[in-house]
């Protein structure tokens, strides 16, 4: 299993000082090198569920297994050192660094790691999404589409065993929308990595094998009013 | 990539703000260099390395204004020491060397007003200061007063003048503005190199030149009147000088002049009739000196003086505060570089909010984050840090020939300070500080929060 949350909660707590609830998940799970595409209404918990499942965000309960080791109850800082090796990311808007180079930006995601930088591996990663003769290139110089592909490369630099994608296609123009989708899944195959993708074009989740709505099992209300019986 | 190579192109990502910032630093590192290559000239030309002599011996007075008038020669002279008076000293078991000097005289203004020094040669066969010998700039130079007229002149006399060896020149009379002409006309026999010590600026002349000059000669009653005050009690020496002067009466009563060409060019003035300024003096053993000193406290018209102990007093109590205040002023400079150099990277928190969170995302741990902060307002501390120092080591040795033609200090543009040993890590430690707040700000990033804005 490369990913299994289980009776995760997740909530915020509200300037009046009320708690919002935003997950309330009793299971779900990814197996290892599985490919899922995730819908969701906008102010759902997507991103939320995201942020949980890298450690970016603790649950307020539940288990949140990656690669077959609950990150839940571990500290902030193991889980970022976690994250760094474990999961990739990939952005809606990129996320690239403008003053590094796509290949600094590359080596950038292995830096935080705790195993040195591969450059080797950071450049043969640029050339697997086609960018061989832009490493020294910073984002102000590429295409959207260029960066998107970085961004994808960044995601792998540590050969995670879970991508999380957010959106990936929803800020490229559509002829790259195809090129970059195919990108990642391709890669993710090719690398064994299991890939959780968040869009809510269904064109795009109309492409995945497995296509989860969050609704169907993300209910946050009743997740927390059978906590308070 | 390390934590110092992801600063840095934070760094040269805001090129234009970074660089502003670490100019700051730069300037304030720059001041402070100057401040302290200069005091460590002014240092260096106010301590015992300015004179290799033990005491130095003038008329009962301020200690501090006879080691100004007479080795520094910026300070009119107290007054005069019966010529006899030498004779006395050198005869004086505890001296190893005593050599007089008689101050005065000036070259005319047009010629830059520098002091006229009558001493004898013994003044050039002596170290200037501990371990070093005056040396002649000029191959034709000779370094010795040999005839009446014969003047030694130190650099930067020559230098400003333009003169050299054969050149000849006049003096005035009293003060270095006085339009009051002696006739005679002096020749250079030698033109000394660069001492860095007041020698630079002096006209040495023969001390017997100096007594014959129009208007050196004092009244007689004035005269006996001044020995009889020096000599006190001690009968034996004053019945000598009172019976060289009445053997002077008695000649000018024949109509005898001292000073007249016919009688040798005045060689024959009794030494009752001179004076000196001063006796450069060096003694035998340590304790001879403090001997020497401690007896003329007593009952002496003359004092002795150590020169190194009123120029202490006066670093300490009038350049050391200047000094302090400067550093101070440069110290202020800084702080505020550094207020610069936290406002800098503050502002430009709120901007790199998203960037920090990308980091966090990719797994950057807070305290990374927070290093990254902390990295960047060091190396824009130290960068500046480094660059004004160049810079003020770089200006000092630029403008170093010119300020010593302009006041004799030789400066010494690579010379360190003690200080600057601890300026670098006083600004890792600064950098630390006035990144700490904006190095804070990113620790406690939140990443949802960032990554979302």
């Amino acid at each position: 299993m490369s990913l299994l949350l289980e009776n995760v909660r997740k909530s915020y707590r509200e300037p009046s000082g009320h708690r919002l609830p935003v997950l309330g998940i009793s299971r779900y799970e990814l197996a290892q090198g599985e490919q899922a595409a995730l819908v969701g209404s906008s102010g759902g918990g997507k991103t939320t569920l995201l942020n949980v499942i890298s450690g970016i965000l603790a649950p307020d309960s539940g288990k949140v297994v990656v690669d077959g080791k609950d990150i839940a109850p571990l500290p902030e800082v193991v889980r970022d050192r976690f994250r760094a090796v474990k999961i990739g990311f990939v952005f809606q808007t990129f996320n690239l660094l403008p003053a590094f180079t796509a290949l600094e930006n590359v080596l950038l995601g292995m830096s935080f790691s705790g195993r040195g930088v591969d450059r080797a591996f950071a450049i043969s990663l640029l050339e697997r999404v086609g960018l061989e003769k832009r490493l020294d290139h910073t984002p102000q110089r590429m295409s959207v589409g260029e960066q998107q592909r970085v961004s994808v490369a960044r995601s792998l630099a540590n050969k995670p065993s879970l991508l999380l994608a957010d959106e990936p296609t929803a800020n490229v123009d559509p002829a790259n929308q195809d090129l970059i989708l195919n990108l990642i899944r391709d890669t993710c195959k090719e690398n064994k990595v299991t890939l959780l993708m968040v869009t809510h074009a269904m064109d795009v989740a109309n492409k995945f094998d497995r296509l989860d709505k969050l609704a169907d099992f993300n209910d946050p209300q009743a997740a927390y009013q059978g906590a308070a019986t | 990539m390390n934590l110092f190579s992801i600063a840095w192109k934070s760094v040269k990502q805001r090129s234009v703000a970074s660089m502003l910032t670490a100019l700051s630093v730069a300037l304030g590192v720059m001041l402070m260099v100057v401040v302290l290559v200069i005091e460590g000239a002014v240092d260096g030309a106010l301590n015992q390395r300015s004179i290799a002599y033990d005491l130095i011996i003038g008329a009962k007075g301020s200690d501090l204004q006879l080691v100004l008038s007479s080795v520094y020669r910026v300070q009119p002279p107290i007054a005069n020491l019966p010529y006899m008076y030498l004779d006395q000293l050198q005869n004086d078991r505890r001296v190893e060397t005593a050599i007089p000097l008689a101050f005065g005289d000036f070259t005319k203004p047009q010629h830059g007003g520098f002091p006229i020094v009558g001493t004898t040669n013994e003044y050039f066969l002596n170290e200037y200061t501990p371990g070093k010998m005056f040396e002649v700039a000029d191959q034709e130079g000779t370094r010795q007063l040999s005839e009446l007229y014969d003047a030694v002149i130190g650099s930067q006399v020559a230098h400003r003048n333009g003169w050299s060896v054969g050149d000849q020149f006049s003096i005035v009379h009293g003060s270095a503005d006085s339009e009051e002409t002696h006739d005679e006309l002096f020749t250079i026999v030698s033109v000394l190199r660069q001492t860095g010590t007041p020698n630079d600026r002096s006209v040495f002349l023969n001390l017997e030149a100096v007594y014959i000059l129009d208007g050196h000669q004092k009244p007689i009653d004035e005269v006996e009147t001044r020995l009889k005050d020096f000599y006190g009690n001690d009968s034996e020496r004053l019945g000598i000088a009172l019976q060289q002067m009445e053997e002077l009466k008695t000649r000018r009563a024949k109509g005898q002049q001292f000073g007249d060409e016919s009688m040798g060019y005045g060689l024959d003035t009794p030494e009752a009739m001179k004076e000196i300024t001063a006796v450069f003096v060096k003694t035998r053993e340590v304790f001879d000196a403090i001997s020497l000193q401690s007896q003329l406290k007593n009952g002496s018209k003359a004092m002795a003086v150590n020169p190194i102990r009123p120029i202490k007093r006066l670093m300490t109590s009038f350049v050391g505060p200047i000094k302090s205040a400067l550093m101070v002023l440069t110290g202020m400079i800084i702080a505020v570089s550094g207020i610069s150099i936290f406002v800098s990277i503050y502002n430009s928190m709120s901007d790199r909010k998203r960037e920090i969170g990308i980091m966090r995302a990719l797994g950057a741990r807070r305290s990374s984050v927070f290093s990254i902060i902390l990295a960047e307002s060091t190396v824009l501390c130290i960068g500046g840090g480094l660059m004004g120092w160049l810079i003020g080591h770089g200006l000092s040795v630029v403008f170093a020939p010119y300020v010593s033609a302009q006041t004799g200090l030789l400066l010494d543009g690579w010379a360190l300070n003690p200080m600057e040993f601890v300026l670098f890590p006083v600004l890792l430690v600064f950098g630390a500080l006035v990144g700490f707040l904006p190095a804070m700000t990113a620790y406690r990033t939140d990443v949802a929060d960032a990554l979302t804005s």
